[in-house]
C-alpha cells in the first residue's frame, strides 16, 4: 500500500502553455538493451533478440519491443517533469519497427514533444520519436497533471 | 595477467539500501535515463513519496507476463509467432511504488478480423487488493494474416 503521494512535478510547470516544445532527447538502443529488456518485461517474443526468427517473419532483423521504444519515448516526459508521478496517461500506436542492429552502436531514437493542450491543470504532450529519418510512433500522447 | 594476490581475499556484498525496489542507492542518473524518484530511495523521499516512483509503463512487467499467458494457452488458438504489438496504453489511477502490492485481471476486450488479420483488444485492471482502482492497461495485438 502507498501513502498518499504529489501528483505534481517541481516548479517550473505551471506556467506550461500549449505550443510550448521539450527538450529534444536521444537514446540509444543496443542488443545487450534488448536482452535486458526482455527480461525485465517477461517479453521472450524471439523476434527481439534472434536474426533467423525475425527474418523468417518477414522483419528486416531483430526489433526493439514495442513497450521498450514507449518506455523511452517516454523519457522525454518524465526527463521534463522530473518525476513520473505526474503522468496520469501515455498510449502509443507501434507505426515502424526500430531495427537494432548487431554492433556496440545500436539504433538510435529521436524524441521530441510539444504541448498540444492545457485543461484543467493537466498538459497533453505530443511525442514524435524518429529512428532512421522517419517515425516509429503514432498519436503518442502523454497527459502530465501540472503543478496547481 | 590476472593478478594472483588476490587468491584468499573476500568481498562483502554492500548491504541493501532500503526501498524494497529493484534497484537502490545509485548516483544520479545520467540525462535522458530513469528520473532518480524510481532508482533512489532518498530521491524518492525527498519527492514526497513513500517509496520508489514506477515509470510510467512498469506495469509492463506484470501484465506482459499474463497476457502471454492467456496467448499461449492453445484453447484460445492465437498464432503467437505471427504477432505484432499494434497499440499500447496505459492510465495511471494513481502512481505505483515500490512494495505495492497489486492484482491484475485481463479483460478479453475486443476481437475481430481484417485483410486476414486478428486484431485482439486486451484491457489490464490493475487494482490495489482492497480493489481500488490503480492502472487500466490497453494492448491491441495483431497476428499478420500468412503471406
Amino acid at each position: 500500500m502507498s501513502s498518499p503521494s504529489p501528483r505534481h512535478p517541481g516548479s517550473g510547470l505551471g506556467s506550461t502553455r500549449t505550443g510550448d516544445e521539450l527538450a529534444t532527447l536521444s537514446l540509444r538502443v543496443t542488443r545487450a538493451d534488448l536482452v535486458r529488456y526482455a527480461g525485465a518485461s517477461g517479453d521472450f517474443n524471439p523476434i527481439h533478440w534472434s536474426d533467423r526468427v525475425a527474418t523468417g517473419v518477414g522483419l528486416p532483423g531483430v526489433i526493439a519491443h514495442g513497450m521498450l521504444t514507449m518506455a523511452l519515448a517516454g523519457r522525454l516526459v518524465t526527463q521534463w517533469t522530473g518525476d513520473p508521478a505526474a503522468v496520469r496517461s501515455y498510449g502509443v500506436r507501434f507505426t515502424r519497427p526500430v531495427v537494432v542492429p548487431d554492433d556496440d552502436i545500436g539504433a538510435e531514437i529521436e524524441l521530441s514533444g510539444r504541448i498540444t493542450d492545457v485543461t484543467d491543470g493537466v498538459a497533453k504532450v505530443a511525442i514524435t520519436a524518429r529512428f532512421d529519418g522517419k517515425t516509429v510512433l503514432g498519436r503518442a500522447v502523454a497527459e502530465v497533471a501540472l503543478p496547481s | 595477467m590476472p593478478d594472483a594476490s588476490y587468491v584468499g581475499t573476500a568481498r562483502a556484498r554492500p548491504p541493501p539500501t532500503g526501498g524494497g525496489g529493484p534497484r537502490g542507492g545509485r548516483p544520479p542518473p545520467p540525462r535522458g535515463g530513469p528520473a532518480s524518484v524510481c532508482l533512489d530511495p532518498a530521491a524518492a523521499q525527498a519527492a514526497g513519496h513513500a517509496d520508489l516512483v514506477a515509470p510510467p509503463t512498469f506495469s509492463v512487467t506484470f501484465t506482459m507476463p499474463l497476457i502471454e499467458a492467456f496467448l499461449r494457452d492453445p484453447a484460445f488458438g492465437w498464432d503467437y509467432s505471427r504477432m505484432v504489438h499494434g497499440d499500447q496504453s496505459v492510465t495511471l489511477h494513481r502512481p505505483i511504488h515500490a512494495g505495492d502490492e497489486l492484482v491484475t485481471t485481463i479483460h478479453v476486450e475486443e476481437l475481430t478480423a481484417r485483410a486476414g488479420s486478428h486484431l485482439l483488444t486486451l484491457r489490464c485492471e490493475v487494482t490495489d487488493p482492497d480493489g481500488a482502482a490503480v492502472a487500466t492497461t490497453r494492448s491491441l495485438l495483431v497476428t499478420q494474416g500468412e503471406s
